[in-house]
Protein backbone atom coordinates (compact mmCIF):
# COMPACT_ATOMS: atom_id res chain seq x y z
CA UNK A 1 0.00 0.00 0.00
CA UNK A 2 1.51 3.62 -0.38
CA UNK A 3 0.90 6.35 1.70
CA UNK A 4 -0.19 9.77 -0.08
CA UNK A 5 0.04 13.62 0.94
CA UNK A 6 -3.58 13.33 2.51
CA UNK A 7 -2.58 10.84 4.36
CA UNK A 8 0.24 12.36 5.91
CA UNK A 9 -1.37 15.97 6.56
CA UNK A 10 -3.87 13.60 8.74
CA UNK A 11 -1.64 12.02 10.14
CA UNK A 12 0.25 15.07 11.42
CA UNK A 13 -2.77 16.29 12.69
CA UNK A 14 -2.93 13.13 14.73
CA UNK A 15 0.03 13.64 15.99
CA UNK A 16 -0.13 17.53 16.83
CA UNK A 17 2.37 18.55 14.71
CA UNK A 18 2.18 20.94 11.95
CA UNK A 19 4.27 20.83 8.80
CA UNK A 20 4.76 22.70 6.03
CA UNK A 21 3.75 21.51 2.20
CA UNK A 22 6.88 21.18 1.17
CA UNK A 23 7.91 19.50 3.75
CA UNK A 24 4.71 17.05 3.78
CA UNK A 25 6.13 16.08 0.32
CA UNK A 26 9.36 15.03 1.55
CA UNK A 27 7.53 12.96 4.10
CA UNK A 28 5.40 11.04 1.81
CA UNK A 29 8.84 9.58 0.10
CA UNK A 30 10.38 8.93 3.23
CA UNK A 31 7.45 7.35 4.88
CA UNK A 32 6.72 5.06 1.38
CA UNK A 33 10.03 3.97 1.73
CA UNK A 34 9.97 3.05 5.26
CA UNK A 35 6.54 1.24 5.06
CA UNK A 36 7.71 -0.97 1.77
CA UNK A 37 10.38 -1.63 3.91
CA UNK A 38 8.08 -2.60 6.86
CA UNK A 39 5.22 -4.91 4.84
CA UNK A 40 7.86 -7.79 4.39
CA UNK A 41 5.86 -8.56 7.50
CA UNK A 42 3.71 -9.91 5.41
CA UNK A 43 5.54 -12.97 4.31
CA UNK A 44 5.00 -14.20 7.87
CA UNK A 45 2.18 -16.66 8.72
CA UNK A 46 1.22 -14.91 12.25
CA UNK A 47 -2.35 -16.35 13.04
CA UNK A 48 -1.64 -18.56 15.47
CA UNK A 49 0.93 -16.35 17.42
CA UNK A 50 0.39 -14.79 20.55
CA UNK A 51 1.56 -10.54 20.42
CA UNK A 52 4.83 -10.33 22.81
CA UNK A 53 3.79 -7.18 24.61
CA UNK A 54 6.87 -7.21 27.31
CA UNK A 55 9.88 -9.70 27.09
CA UNK A 56 9.42 -8.99 31.25
CA UNK A 57 7.19 -11.59 32.09
CA UNK A 58 6.37 -10.91 35.12
CA UNK A 59 3.07 -9.46 36.64
CA UNK A 60 2.94 -6.11 38.88
CA UNK A 61 3.99 -5.58 42.01
CA UNK A 62 1.41 -4.11 44.03
CA UNK A 63 2.85 -1.50 46.46
CA UNK A 64 1.52 0.42 49.35
CA UNK A 65 -0.17 3.69 48.34
CA UNK A 66 1.26 5.89 50.47
CA UNK A 67 2.26 9.28 49.28
CA UNK A 68 6.45 9.42 49.16
CA UNK A 69 6.84 12.91 47.29
CA UNK A 70 5.20 16.15 49.48
CA UNK A 71 5.75 19.66 49.02
CA UNK A 72 6.94 19.85 45.31
CA UNK A 73 4.70 22.04 43.76
CA UNK A 74 7.26 24.39 42.90
CA UNK A 75 9.53 22.08 41.62
CA UNK A 76 6.72 20.66 39.10
CA UNK A 77 5.90 24.80 38.12
CA UNK A 78 9.99 25.29 37.87
CA UNK A 79 10.01 24.08 34.49
CA UNK A 80 7.07 25.33 32.97
CA UNK A 81 7.27 28.11 30.15
CA UNK A 82 4.75 29.92 31.60
CA UNK A 83 3.14 30.08 34.95
CA UNK A 84 0.59 32.25 36.98
CA UNK A 85 1.07 31.79 41.41
CA UNK A 86 0.05 27.65 41.59
CA UNK A 87 -1.19 27.07 37.83
CA UNK A 88 0.32 26.65 34.24
CA UNK A 89 -0.89 29.10 31.69
CA UNK A 90 -2.47 28.13 28.08
CA UNK A 91 -3.77 29.80 25.52
CA UNK A 92 -7.32 30.48 25.95
CA UNK A 93 -9.20 27.42 26.02
CA UNK A 94 -13.17 28.88 26.59
CA UNK A 95 -14.72 31.44 24.97
CA UNK B 1 47.85 14.30 27.36
CA UNK B 2 48.18 13.67 31.18
CA UNK B 3 49.04 10.33 31.48
CA UNK B 4 46.10 10.36 33.97
CA UNK B 5 44.15 9.90 30.88
CA UNK B 6 45.58 6.85 29.75
CA UNK B 7 44.55 5.37 33.30
CA UNK B 8 41.07 2.96 32.76
CA UNK B 9 38.81 2.91 35.34
CA UNK B 10 39.96 -0.25 37.44
CA UNK B 11 43.71 1.41 37.28
CA UNK B 12 42.00 4.43 38.93
CA UNK B 13 40.41 3.35 41.40
CA UNK B 14 43.54 1.46 42.56
CA UNK B 15 44.96 4.22 42.39
CA UNK B 16 43.03 6.52 44.19
CA UNK B 17 42.42 3.83 46.86
CA UNK B 18 46.07 3.50 46.93
CA UNK B 19 46.69 7.32 47.90
CA UNK B 20 48.76 7.51 44.46
CA UNK B 21 46.36 10.41 43.38
CA UNK B 22 43.70 12.15 44.34
CA UNK B 23 40.08 12.99 43.36
CA UNK B 24 41.31 16.50 42.37
CA UNK B 25 44.09 15.28 40.59
CA UNK B 26 41.77 12.80 38.37
CA UNK B 27 39.42 15.01 38.09
CA UNK B 28 41.04 18.12 36.54
CA UNK B 29 43.24 15.95 34.56
CA UNK B 30 39.99 14.36 32.81
CA UNK B 31 38.31 18.06 32.50
CA UNK B 32 41.52 19.55 30.50
CA UNK B 33 41.29 17.44 28.50
CA UNK B 34 37.82 18.28 27.53
CA UNK B 35 37.81 21.34 27.37
CA UNK B 36 40.61 20.83 25.27
CA UNK B 37 38.55 18.75 22.76
CA UNK B 38 35.78 21.05 21.80
CA UNK B 39 35.80 20.46 18.15
CA UNK B 40 34.65 16.83 18.59
CA UNK B 41 31.94 18.63 20.18
CA UNK B 42 30.96 15.63 22.34
CA UNK B 43 29.57 17.54 25.45
CA UNK B 44 26.12 19.56 25.47
CA UNK B 45 26.07 20.67 29.42
CA UNK B 46 29.74 20.89 30.98
CA UNK B 47 29.60 20.48 35.04
CA UNK B 48 33.30 21.24 35.40
CA UNK B 49 32.84 23.87 38.29
CA UNK B 50 30.64 21.72 40.25
CA UNK B 51 32.78 18.65 39.92
CA UNK B 52 36.07 20.03 40.62
CA UNK B 53 34.16 21.05 44.02
CA UNK B 54 32.93 18.06 44.29
CA UNK B 55 36.53 16.46 43.81
CA UNK B 56 37.71 18.52 46.72
CA UNK B 57 35.17 17.54 49.04
CA UNK B 58 35.75 13.90 48.56
CA UNK B 59 39.68 14.22 48.83
CA UNK B 60 39.14 15.87 52.06
CA UNK B 61 36.26 12.94 53.30
CA UNK B 62 37.58 9.89 51.34
CA UNK B 63 35.51 6.63 51.44
CA UNK B 64 37.72 4.25 49.89
CA UNK B 65 34.77 1.67 50.60
CA UNK B 66 33.07 2.79 47.56
CA UNK B 67 33.46 0.89 44.27
CA UNK B 68 34.31 4.19 42.12
CA UNK B 69 35.76 6.31 45.38
CA UNK B 70 36.06 9.76 43.41
CA UNK B 71 35.88 9.21 39.72
CA UNK B 72 35.11 11.75 37.37
CA UNK B 73 32.34 10.68 34.95
CA UNK B 74 30.96 12.25 32.04
CA UNK B 75 27.02 10.45 31.43
CA UNK B 76 24.78 10.66 28.01
CA UNK B 77 22.57 13.75 27.75
CA UNK B 78 19.67 11.00 28.37
CA UNK B 79 19.64 11.03 31.94
CA UNK B 80 18.16 13.23 34.19
CA UNK B 81 20.56 14.94 36.34
CA UNK B 82 19.39 17.19 39.44
CA UNK B 83 19.77 20.82 38.57
CA UNK B 84 21.52 20.14 36.02
CA UNK B 85 20.79 20.66 32.33
CA UNK B 86 18.99 18.04 30.67
CA UNK B 87 18.53 17.89 26.83
CA UNK B 88 18.07 14.47 25.60
CA UNK B 89 19.51 16.02 21.97
CA UNK B 90 16.58 18.27 21.58
CA UNK B 91 15.75 21.20 21.25
CA UNK B 92 12.60 20.62 22.64
CA UNK B 93 14.26 20.55 26.13
CA UNK B 94 16.54 23.09 25.61
CA UNK B 95 15.94 24.47 29.16
CA UNK B 96 15.25 21.64 31.13
CA UNK B 97 16.65 21.56 34.54
CA UNK B 98 15.25 18.22 36.10
CA UNK B 99 14.39 18.43 39.43
CA UNK B 100 15.15 15.20 40.72
CA UNK B 101 17.98 12.33 40.04
CA UNK B 102 17.87 9.34 37.31
CA UNK B 103 18.29 6.15 39.23
CA UNK B 104 21.33 5.42 37.43
CA UNK B 105 22.86 8.43 37.76
CA UNK B 106 21.81 8.00 41.40
CA UNK B 107 23.97 4.98 41.87
CA UNK B 108 26.72 6.21 40.27
CA UNK B 109 27.15 9.28 42.90
CA UNK B 110 25.95 6.92 45.11
CA UNK B 111 28.83 4.70 45.03
CA UNK B 112 31.67 7.51 44.45
CA UNK B 113 31.25 8.88 40.82
CA UNK B 114 31.24 12.39 40.39
CA UNK B 115 29.23 13.80 36.94
CA UNK B 116 31.46 16.10 35.00
CA UNK B 117 29.04 16.71 32.35
CA UNK B 118 26.56 15.74 29.54
CA UNK B 119 27.11 14.27 26.61
CA UNK B 120 25.95 14.52 23.14
CA UNK B 121 22.91 11.68 21.71
CA UNK B 122 20.96 11.66 18.38
CA UNK B 123 17.87 13.51 19.25
CA UNK B 124 15.68 11.57 22.04
CA UNK B 125 18.41 8.59 21.04
CA UNK B 126 16.87 8.24 17.56
CA UNK B 127 19.86 8.16 15.25
CA UNK B 128 22.50 5.73 14.47
CA UNK B 129 25.29 8.75 14.08
CA UNK B 130 24.66 11.45 16.31
CA UNK B 131 23.70 13.02 13.25
CA UNK B 132 20.05 14.07 14.73
CA UNK B 133 21.10 15.84 17.65
CA UNK B 134 19.73 19.35 17.98
CA UNK B 135 23.39 20.23 18.96
CA UNK B 136 25.81 19.11 16.17
CA UNK B 137 27.26 16.48 14.74
CA UNK B 138 30.10 14.91 17.03
CA UNK B 139 33.27 14.18 15.98
CA UNK B 140 34.98 9.85 15.53
CA UNK B 141 38.33 10.62 17.27
CA UNK B 142 39.39 7.93 15.61
CA UNK B 143 39.65 9.71 12.11
CA UNK B 144 37.82 13.11 11.10
CA UNK B 145 34.66 13.55 9.95
CA UNK B 146 33.89 10.24 10.88
CA UNK B 147 30.74 9.45 12.55
CA UNK B 148 31.13 8.37 16.34
CA UNK B 149 27.83 6.13 15.59
CA UNK B 150 24.39 6.20 17.26
CA UNK B 151 22.76 7.43 19.32
CA UNK B 152 25.38 6.88 22.47
CA UNK B 153 27.72 9.13 19.83
CA UNK B 154 29.16 11.53 22.02
CA UNK B 155 29.64 8.75 24.99
CA UNK B 156 31.45 6.34 22.39
CA UNK B 157 33.86 9.84 21.05
CA UNK B 158 34.31 10.85 24.84
CA UNK B 159 35.12 8.01 26.05
CA UNK B 160 37.96 6.96 22.93
CA UNK B 161 39.67 10.32 23.47
CA UNK B 162 39.89 9.49 27.07
CA UNK B 163 37.91 12.64 27.97
CA UNK B 164 35.73 10.41 30.50
CA UNK B 165 37.38 7.19 32.01
CA UNK B 166 34.07 5.39 31.46
CA UNK B 167 30.81 6.31 30.76
CA UNK B 168 26.98 5.49 30.09
CA UNK B 169 24.41 5.10 27.47
CA UNK B 170 21.03 3.54 26.50
CA UNK B 171 20.22 1.07 23.90
CA UNK B 172 17.47 0.63 22.28
CA UNK B 173 18.33 -0.96 19.18
CA UNK B 174 21.75 -1.01 19.15
CA UNK B 175 22.62 2.78 21.00
CA UNK B 176 24.98 1.56 23.09
CA UNK B 177 27.02 -1.35 21.07
CA UNK B 178 27.21 -0.13 17.49
CA UNK B 179 29.11 3.45 18.97
CA UNK B 180 31.00 1.13 20.76
CA UNK B 181 32.30 -0.90 17.98
CA UNK B 182 32.51 2.07 15.89
CA UNK B 183 35.00 3.77 18.28
CA UNK B 184 36.83 0.57 19.29
CA UNK B 185 35.64 0.60 22.72
CA UNK B 186 33.64 -2.03 25.13
CA UNK B 187 29.76 -1.50 25.25
CA UNK B 188 27.18 -3.76 27.04
CA UNK B 189 23.22 -3.85 27.12
CA UNK B 190 22.21 -5.40 30.14
CA UNK B 191 19.11 -7.56 30.30
CA UNK B 192 15.71 -5.58 30.08
CA UNK B 193 15.09 -5.19 33.64
CA UNK B 194 18.74 -5.00 34.94
CA UNK B 195 19.44 -1.54 35.23
CA UNK B 196 16.35 1.26 35.91
CA UNK B 197 14.32 3.03 33.58
CA UNK B 198 13.58 5.28 36.13
CA UNK B 199 14.54 9.31 35.16
CA UNK B 200 16.26 8.58 31.53
CA UNK B 201 13.86 10.27 28.67
CA UNK B 202 12.11 7.39 26.91
CA UNK B 203 12.05 6.90 23.59
CA UNK B 204 10.57 3.38 23.65
CA UNK B 205 9.81 1.62 26.54
CA UNK B 206 10.05 -1.84 26.14
CA UNK B 207 13.37 -1.60 24.39
CA UNK B 208 15.29 0.87 26.33
CA UNK B 209 18.42 -0.04 28.78
CA UNK B 210 21.15 1.85 29.97
CA UNK B 211 24.35 0.08 29.94
CA UNK B 212 28.15 0.33 30.68
CA UNK B 213 30.70 1.92 28.03
CA UNK B 214 34.38 1.50 28.83
CA UNK B 215 37.65 0.68 27.28
CA UNK B 216 38.01 -2.76 28.69
CA UNK B 217 35.72 -5.99 30.08
CA UNK B 218 36.98 -5.48 33.69
CA UNK B 219 35.58 -1.67 33.28
CA UNK B 220 32.75 -2.51 31.93
CA UNK B 221 32.08 -5.40 34.95
CA UNK B 222 32.61 -2.68 37.41
CA UNK B 223 30.42 0.05 36.41
CA UNK B 224 27.37 -2.89 35.19
CA UNK B 225 27.90 -3.74 39.19
CA UNK B 226 27.72 0.62 39.75
CA UNK B 227 24.49 0.88 37.69
CA UNK B 228 22.67 -2.23 38.00
CA UNK B 229 19.73 -2.16 40.84
CA UNK B 230 16.43 -3.13 41.66
CA UNK B 231 14.42 -0.23 42.03
CA UNK B 232 10.54 0.05 42.68
CA UNK B 233 10.28 3.15 40.70
CA UNK B 234 10.86 1.61 37.55
CA UNK B 235 7.77 -1.25 37.11
CA UNK B 236 9.63 -2.60 34.63
CA UNK B 237 12.77 -3.05 37.17
CA UNK B 238 13.57 -6.90 37.89
CA UNK B 239 14.36 -8.35 41.41
CA UNK B 240 16.99 -10.95 41.20
CA UNK B 241 20.70 -10.75 42.96
CA UNK B 242 23.02 -8.59 41.02
CA UNK B 243 26.08 -10.64 40.18
CA UNK B 244 30.14 -9.43 41.25
CA UNK B 245 30.66 -9.12 37.97
CA UNK B 246 33.97 -7.93 38.64
CA UNK B 247 35.36 -10.08 41.00
CA UNK B 248 33.52 -13.18 39.07
CA UNK B 249 34.85 -12.48 35.80
CA UNK B 250 37.09 -15.54 34.33
CA UNK B 251 38.56 -15.89 31.55
CA UNK B 252 38.02 -19.49 31.52
CA UNK B 253 35.24 -20.74 28.34
CA UNK B 254 36.36 -24.05 28.19
CA UNK B 255 33.44 -26.64 27.87
CA UNK B 256 31.09 -23.40 26.97
CA UNK B 257 28.64 -23.98 23.75
CA UNK B 258 28.90 -20.81 21.58
CA UNK B 259 25.94 -20.57 18.99
CA UNK B 260 27.00 -18.88 15.18
CA UNK B 261 23.48 -17.60 13.61
CA UNK B 262 24.09 -18.63 9.99
CA UNK B 263 21.34 -15.63 8.95
CA UNK B 264 24.10 -13.02 10.41
CA UNK B 265 25.70 -13.77 7.13
CA UNK B 266 24.15 -11.15 5.25
CA UNK B 267 24.98 -10.27 1.57
CA UNK B 268 27.35 -7.88 0.86
CA UNK B 269 28.98 -8.20 4.22
CA UNK B 270 32.44 -6.78 4.14
CA UNK B 271 35.39 -9.43 3.90
CA UNK B 272 37.09 -8.02 7.02
CA UNK B 273 34.37 -8.49 8.97
CA UNK B 274 34.01 -12.24 7.75
CA UNK B 275 37.29 -12.06 8.52
CA UNK B 276 36.81 -10.80 11.84
CA UNK B 277 34.23 -13.41 12.93
CA UNK B 278 36.37 -16.41 12.09
CA UNK B 279 38.90 -14.77 13.83
CA UNK B 280 36.46 -15.03 17.31
CA UNK B 281 35.38 -18.69 16.53
CA UNK B 282 38.99 -19.41 16.46
CA UNK B 283 40.15 -17.93 19.40
CA UNK B 284 37.20 -19.61 21.12
CA UNK B 285 37.75 -23.22 19.94
CA UNK B 286 41.98 -22.71 20.72
CA UNK B 287 40.57 -21.78 24.46
CA UNK B 288 38.34 -24.93 24.75
CA UNK B 289 34.72 -23.53 23.83
CA UNK B 290 32.58 -25.72 21.56
CA UNK B 291 31.41 -23.45 18.72
CA UNK B 292 27.87 -24.40 16.94
CA UNK B 293 26.13 -23.91 14.47
CA UNK B 294 22.56 -22.37 14.96
CA UNK B 295 19.75 -20.87 12.94
CA UNK B 296 17.37 -17.63 14.22
CA UNK B 297 15.25 -18.16 11.25
CA UNK B 298 13.37 -14.60 12.00
CA UNK B 299 16.18 -12.28 12.22
CA UNK B 300 15.56 -10.94 8.40
CA UNK B 301 12.10 -9.34 10.36
CA UNK B 302 13.40 -8.07 12.88
CA UNK B 303 14.64 -4.48 11.67
CA UNK B 304 10.63 -4.54 9.64
CA UNK B 305 9.40 -4.87 13.69
CA UNK B 306 11.65 -2.54 15.16
CA UNK B 307 10.79 0.24 13.16
CA UNK B 308 6.82 -0.80 13.98
CA UNK B 309 6.95 -1.03 17.96
CA UNK B 310 9.50 1.51 18.75
CA UNK B 311 8.37 4.38 16.34
CA UNK B 312 4.43 3.31 18.16
CA UNK B 313 6.32 3.56 21.75
CA UNK B 314 7.82 6.78 20.44
CA UNK B 315 4.75 8.30 19.66
CA UNK B 316 3.05 7.78 22.77
CA UNK B 317 6.12 8.58 25.05
CA UNK B 318 6.49 11.70 22.78
CA UNK B 319 2.95 13.02 23.77
CA UNK B 320 3.95 14.66 27.06
CA UNK B 321 6.24 17.42 25.04
CA UNK B 322 3.29 20.09 24.36
CA UNK B 323 4.81 22.99 25.57
CA UNK B 324 2.91 23.40 28.92
CA UNK B 325 4.20 22.09 31.64
CA UNK B 326 7.99 21.83 30.78
CA UNK B 327 10.61 22.37 27.59
CA UNK B 328 9.97 24.76 24.34
CA UNK B 329 7.08 26.28 23.36
CA UNK B 330 5.96 28.28 20.72
CA UNK B 331 3.65 30.93 20.56
CA UNK B 332 -0.25 29.94 19.30
CA UNK B 333 -3.51 31.61 18.11
CA UNK B 334 -4.74 29.01 20.78
CA UNK B 335 -4.10 25.81 22.23
CA UNK B 336 -4.30 23.11 19.30
CA UNK B 337 -2.37 25.73 17.53
CA UNK B 338 0.08 26.30 20.11
CA UNK B 339 0.79 22.58 20.57
CA UNK B 340 1.72 22.10 16.96
CA UNK B 341 3.72 24.62 16.36
CA UNK B 342 5.15 23.87 19.40
CA UNK B 343 5.97 20.32 18.63
CA UNK B 344 6.75 21.09 14.97
CA UNK B 345 9.51 23.80 16.03
CA UNK B 346 10.64 21.62 18.68
CA UNK B 347 11.45 18.31 17.15
CA UNK B 348 13.98 17.63 14.94
CA UNK B 349 12.95 15.95 11.30
CA UNK B 350 13.86 11.92 12.31
CA UNK B 351 11.75 12.68 15.49
CA UNK B 352 8.91 13.78 13.60
CA UNK B 353 9.33 10.91 10.84
CA UNK B 354 8.97 8.70 13.82
CA UNK B 355 6.04 10.32 16.11
CA UNK B 356 3.85 9.92 12.49
CA UNK B 357 4.94 6.45 12.34
CA UNK B 358 4.04 5.25 15.20
CA UNK B 359 0.93 7.16 15.14
CA UNK B 360 -0.26 5.92 11.90
CA UNK B 361 0.49 1.98 12.94
CA UNK B 362 -1.40 2.86 16.37
CA UNK B 363 -4.18 4.37 14.05
CA UNK B 364 -7.60 3.34 13.84
CA UNK B 365 -7.73 1.10 10.82
CA UNK B 366 -3.93 0.03 11.03
CA UNK B 367 -3.67 -1.16 14.53
CA UNK B 368 -4.35 -4.83 14.04
CA UNK B 369 -1.82 -4.76 10.31
CA UNK B 370 0.70 -2.88 11.57
CA UNK B 371 1.16 -2.88 15.69
CA UNK B 372 -0.23 -5.90 16.49
CA UNK B 373 0.92 -7.81 13.52
CA UNK B 374 4.54 -6.47 14.94
CA UNK B 375 3.72 -7.43 18.29
CA UNK B 376 3.24 -11.37 17.22
CA UNK B 377 6.30 -11.26 15.07
CA UNK B 378 8.10 -10.32 18.07
CA UNK B 379 7.02 -13.14 19.91
CA UNK B 380 8.46 -15.70 16.69
CA UNK B 381 12.17 -13.30 17.34
CA UNK B 382 12.02 -13.98 21.10
CA UNK B 383 11.18 -17.58 20.25
CA UNK B 384 13.60 -18.01 17.75
CA UNK B 385 16.37 -16.91 20.84
CA UNK B 386 14.92 -19.84 23.09
CA UNK B 387 15.37 -22.41 20.43
CA UNK B 388 19.02 -21.65 20.37
CA UNK B 389 19.62 -21.52 23.98
CA UNK B 390 18.40 -25.26 24.67
CA UNK B 391 21.69 -25.94 22.63
CA UNK B 392 24.23 -23.23 23.36
CA UNK B 393 25.17 -21.14 26.31
CA UNK B 394 25.87 -17.84 24.50
CA UNK B 395 26.18 -16.38 20.98
CA UNK B 396 28.98 -15.15 19.08
CA UNK B 397 28.30 -12.50 15.65
CA UNK B 398 29.69 -9.13 14.31
CA UNK B 399 28.31 -5.90 15.85
CA UNK B 400 27.25 -4.36 12.89
CA UNK B 401 27.17 -5.00 9.07
CA UNK B 402 30.23 -2.26 8.31
CA UNK B 403 32.57 0.04 10.70
CA UNK B 404 32.17 3.33 10.92
CA UNK B 405 31.03 6.00 7.79
CA UNK B 406 31.10 9.69 7.04
CA UNK B 407 29.61 12.08 8.42
CA UNK B 408 26.44 13.16 5.82
CA UNK B 409 26.81 9.95 4.46
CA UNK B 410 23.60 8.28 5.08
CA UNK B 411 21.67 11.47 6.05
CA UNK B 412 18.95 11.17 3.14
CA UNK B 413 18.36 7.61 3.06
CA UNK B 414 16.69 6.37 6.46
CA UNK B 415 16.36 2.98 5.40
CA UNK B 416 20.06 2.60 4.86
CA UNK B 417 20.62 4.59 8.07
CA UNK B 418 18.55 1.91 9.60
CA UNK B 419 20.28 -1.15 7.96
CA UNK B 420 23.09 -0.21 10.35
CA UNK B 421 21.38 -1.96 13.44
CA UNK B 422 20.65 -4.91 11.99
CA UNK B 423 22.73 -7.40 14.25
CA UNK B 424 21.87 -5.47 17.25
CA UNK B 425 18.33 -4.82 17.03
CA UNK B 426 17.00 -8.37 17.52
CA UNK B 427 18.66 -8.66 20.96
CA UNK B 428 16.30 -5.46 22.51
CA UNK B 429 13.27 -6.89 20.69
CA UNK B 430 14.22 -10.34 22.66
CA UNK B 431 15.46 -8.52 25.96
CA UNK B 432 18.70 -10.08 26.09
CA UNK B 433 22.27 -9.08 27.18
CA UNK B 434 24.82 -8.48 24.84
CA UNK B 435 28.49 -7.14 24.69
CA UNK B 436 30.33 -5.27 21.96
CA UNK B 437 34.35 -5.47 21.71
CA UNK B 438 37.00 -3.86 19.94
CA UNK B 439 38.05 -6.66 17.56
CA UNK B 440 39.95 -5.53 14.96
CA UNK B 441 40.48 -2.92 11.88
CA UNK B 442 38.82 -2.34 8.31
CA UNK B 443 41.01 -1.69 5.38
CA UNK B 444 40.67 1.96 6.74
CA UNK B 445 42.14 1.48 10.12
CA UNK B 446 38.25 1.69 11.39
CA UNK B 447 37.70 -0.20 14.57
CA UNK B 448 35.50 -3.27 14.17
CA UNK B 449 33.45 -5.15 17.19
CA UNK B 450 32.30 -8.66 17.63
CA UNK B 451 29.23 -8.88 20.03
CA UNK B 452 28.40 -12.05 22.30
CA UNK B 453 25.03 -12.07 23.24
CA UNK B 454 23.80 -14.08 26.31
CA UNK B 455 20.52 -15.36 27.76
CA UNK B 456 18.56 -13.46 29.93
CA UNK B 457 20.37 -12.40 33.59
CA UNK B 458 23.42 -13.91 32.38
CA UNK B 459 25.84 -11.05 31.93
CA UNK B 460 28.34 -12.76 34.21
CA UNK B 461 28.64 -15.31 31.55
CA UNK B 462 29.33 -13.07 28.34
CA UNK B 463 31.57 -10.73 30.37
CA UNK B 464 33.65 -14.11 30.87
CA UNK B 465 33.31 -15.02 27.56
CA UNK B 466 34.37 -11.12 26.16
CA UNK B 467 37.23 -11.05 28.93
CA UNK B 468 38.45 -14.54 27.14
CA UNK B 469 38.51 -13.00 23.53
CA UNK B 470 39.93 -9.54 24.69
CA UNK B 471 42.88 -11.29 26.04
CA UNK B 472 43.90 -13.25 23.12
CA UNK B 473 42.71 -10.62 20.02
CA UNK B 474 45.34 -8.10 21.56
CA UNK B 475 43.07 -5.45 19.62
CA UNK B 476 44.44 -1.47 20.40
CA UNK B 477 42.93 1.47 19.48
CA UNK B 478 45.02 4.08 17.13
CA UNK B 479 44.28 7.57 17.91
CA UNK B 480 46.92 10.69 17.61
CA UNK B 481 44.52 13.37 19.07
CA UNK B 482 44.27 15.29 15.74
CA UNK B 483 41.44 17.32 16.80
CA UNK B 484 43.88 18.88 19.26
CA UNK B 485 45.42 21.98 18.08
Amino acid sequence: MTIDLKTVKHISKLSRISIEEEKAKRLTNDLNSIFKFIEKLNELDTSKTEPLTSVAETTLKLRKDKIESKNIREDILKNSPEKNKDFFVVPKVVE
Amino acid sequence: MSEINNLKLCDLVDKIKNKKLSSKEITEAFINRSKKSSKLNSYITDNFDNALNRAKEFDEKPDFNKKIPGIPLAVKDLFCTKNLRTTAGSKILENFIPTYESTVTQNIIDHGGIIIGKLNCDEFAMGSSNETSNYGNVQNPISENLVPGGSSGGSSAALAAKLTPATIGTDTGGSIRQPASFTGTVGLKPTYGSCSRYGIVAFASSLDQAGPMTHDVKDCALLLEVMSSFDTKDSTSVEFTRGNYLNDLNENIKGKKIGIPKEYKVDGMPKEIEDLWEKGIKIIKDNGGDVIDISLPNTNYALPTYYIVAPAEASSNLARYDGVKYGFRSKGENLIDMYEKTRSEGFGDEVKRRIMIGTYVLSSGYYDAYYLKAQKVRRLIKNDFDEAYKKVDAILTPSTPSSAFKIGEKLNDPVSMYLNDIFTVPINLAGLPAISIPAGHDNNGFPLGLQIIGKAFDEQNILNIAYSIEKNIGYKNHINDWWIK
